[in-house]
């Protein structure tokens, strides 16, 4: 019998010759990561337990972005201790404001994390790296702490579920779309301690930053991980910015998977997951004239270049709706400076849409784009709980940067369709 | 080890941002997060609940974010055990290292109701009623994994160990 990719990267990390489903292992770990809001307890952690050196600088990144630029004295505090700690044990991976990003935007774009590795990072959205084939999830302040310590944690080898898309692509869905219609269909736990490959042809033609988002996006089904079989499409990624050396792992025609799930994505439309569930996907056009206060373009689902063209296509000699605030926020200070040089800025200013520096800001209800009481937003972001963005009776519908962009026009959540 | 408490039922689903929402996350001071446990599930909770109360809900409780936050909120609020039809995979690994029991029990999270009071054996993996003399059978927590929470979570668990092997 023959395995899956994530078996075969958990078995060469656990130094053994095949895993099965289910089984106990202890595995090195290549790189890990923490933020402004999980590394204050994991740096505690590790004090509390007396460790007094991390295993290897070059292979922990501390993130300060969730609440930066600090958004009260306390965030302020929060980030001074990564500051410090960083500065302590000499880690050449620390970001500053003015030099850092989204962490699952960054890590890649800085070749960081590469395929087939492990990677284990204190925020859930650490999925992501599945994008680039490697095996990425998220733990807890203090199972990273022990990881700073030691290169090592343990797993239980996941069960795999399969995913198959095939067919034709219609007009605006995109990668984001797959996983919202996805996540419909099996449910915010329907691949509770699972890995979800992302397989098939569709999956093969997508650009990088749509896998990145789709892997993201691994979680919101309860997933350990989620993970896309490296190709030339990734090659042509990673081998202009490795920092290390890296591995391309494949499934084996003949590997188990717990369930096989096929999707004719010619009959799937853009997607729309309304409050309070990012399980609650409908295709946009049926949910008829919802009006909207506010649209969010950015965070570590669809704040990479492609998802500011999608937007800036869309926005092109428009204007936000009377009413509508459109906040966009590139995800990394180089997406940044490429949307800047490539024009699309002068399209979002003309459109009446805020820039805002790299944040997770809004997307977690931080700071930046706080909704009132009452408030609906459209939102490119992965999570659409209760209180999510704000006061706990405002609403958040997740989208991707096409359909945000064509419901800030519009001032009502909408399809890029009905601007065409 | 045997614990008795009164039940708070919340249903399916039960997010990290609802066990403590994202914008208190400027600080990790138990204290200051307990005040602010469950609000946007149940914004009196916080109020309601008293040292020994336990936590009952349906599937896939501690869904969403990895924030330890969670577990230390419910902790501090003076939780002593979440019971649940199952829970999401990482708020099921950070209670254990914070010290935080839970109890995987199908049966009983489907039938328990606000104000019960029971009453947990966690060796033997049975919850008892009291209040409507019903019992119910639960996953139960191997002793090493009750050292564990008894200990406060894995670090104070893992010097402990050391310190008694030197």
């Amino acid at each position: 019998m023959g395995m899956t990719i994530t078996e075969k990267i958990l078995a060469d990390h656990a130094g053994l010759d095949r895993v099965e489903p289910g089984e106990l292992i202890e595995v090195d770990v290549d790189f890990s990561l923490a933020n402004d809001i999980t590394a204050p307890i994991a740096i505690d952690r590790f004090r509390q337990a007396g460790a007094e050196k991390i295993y290897d600088a070059e292979r922990v990144a501390l993130v300060p972005d969730h609440f930066v630029p600090n958004k009260d004295i306390e965030s302020a505090a929060q980030c001074q201790l990564l500051r410090e700690f960083a500065a302590e044990h000499k880690l050449p991976h620390f970001f500053e404001v003015g030099r850092m990003g989204i962490e699952h935007a960054l890590l890649p774009e800085q070749g960081l994390v590469l395929p087939g590795d492990v990677v284990v990072g204190a925020d859930s959205h650490t999925c992501t790296y599945g994008g680039l084939g490697a095996f990425a999830t998220g733990v807890g302040s203090t199972d990273l702490a022990a990881v700073m310590i030691t290169g090592r944690t343990w797993f239980r080898v996941p069960q795999s579920m399969k995913f198959v898309y095939h067919g034709n692509l219609r007009p605006w869905v995109t990668g984001k779309d797959l996983i919202l219609y996805t996540i419909g269909q099996i449910g915010v736990d329907g691949a509770r301690y699972r890995a979800m490959e992302l397989t098939g042809p569709v999956i093969a033609e997508l650009s990088m930053d749509q896998r990145l988002t789709m892997a993201n996006m691994a979680i919101e089904a309860g997933a350990k991980n989620g993970i896309i079989a490296p190709d030339e499409c990734t090659r042509a990624f990673v081998e202009k910015r490795a920092q290390r050396t890296y591995k391309f792992y494949q499934s084996d025609d003949d590997a188990l998977y717990e369930q096989i799930i096929s999707y004719d994505v010619s009959k799937i439309e853009p997607q729309v997951a309304l409050p309070h569930s990012p399980a609650n996907s409908q295709p946009v056009s049926s949910l008829g004239k919802i009006p909207i206060d506010q649209v969010v373009i950015g965070s570590c689902t669809n704040g990479r270049l492609e998802d500011l063209r999608a937007a800036a296509e869309i926005l092109k000699d428009r204007r936000i709706a009377p009413g509508v605030r459109c906040l966009i926020i590139p995800a990394t200070q180089a997406i940044y400076r490429q949307a800047m040089d490539e024009g699309l800025f002068a399209i979002f200013l003309e459109a009446e849409a805020a820039i805002s520096t790299p944040t997770c800001g809004p997307c977690l209800g931080g700071h930046m784009g706080i909704l009132a009481a009452g408030e609906k937003a459209v939102a490119t972001t992965n999570r659409n709980f209760v209180g999510r963005m704000g006061h706990p009776e405002s609403e958040v519908y997740l989208a991707s940067p096409a359909v945000a962009a064509a419901s800030a026009v519009l001032g009502r959540i909408a399809s890029p369709e009905e601007l065409a | 080890m045997k614990l008795s408490g009164k039940a708070w039922k919340f249903g399916t689903d039960i997010d990290t941002d609802a066990i403590i929402p994202a914008r208190y996350l400027n600080t990790s001071d138990p204290k200051e997060l307990a005040k602010h446990c469950m609000e946007d599930a149940d914004p009196e909770f916080p109020q309601k609940v008293s040292p020994g109360d336990i936590i009952v809900a349906e599937t896939n409780f501690g869904c969403g974010s990895s924030r330890e936050h969670a577990p230390i909120a419910i902790k501090a609020a003076g939780v002593s055990c979440v019971v649940a039809a199952s829970f999401a995979r990482i708020f099921y690994r950070n209670a254990f290292n914070m010290g935080l029991l839970i109890l995987e029990s199908p049966e009983a999270s489907t039938d328990i109701v606000t104000g019960d009071e029971l009453e947990i054996d966690l060796t033997a993996g049975t919850i008892f009623n009291k209040s409507r003399n019903l019992h119910y059978k639960a996953q139960p927590v191997p002793v090493f994994m009750q050292e564990l929470v008894a200990a406060g979570g894995l670090i104070p668990y893992v010097m402990k160990r050391l310190s008694s092997s030197e």
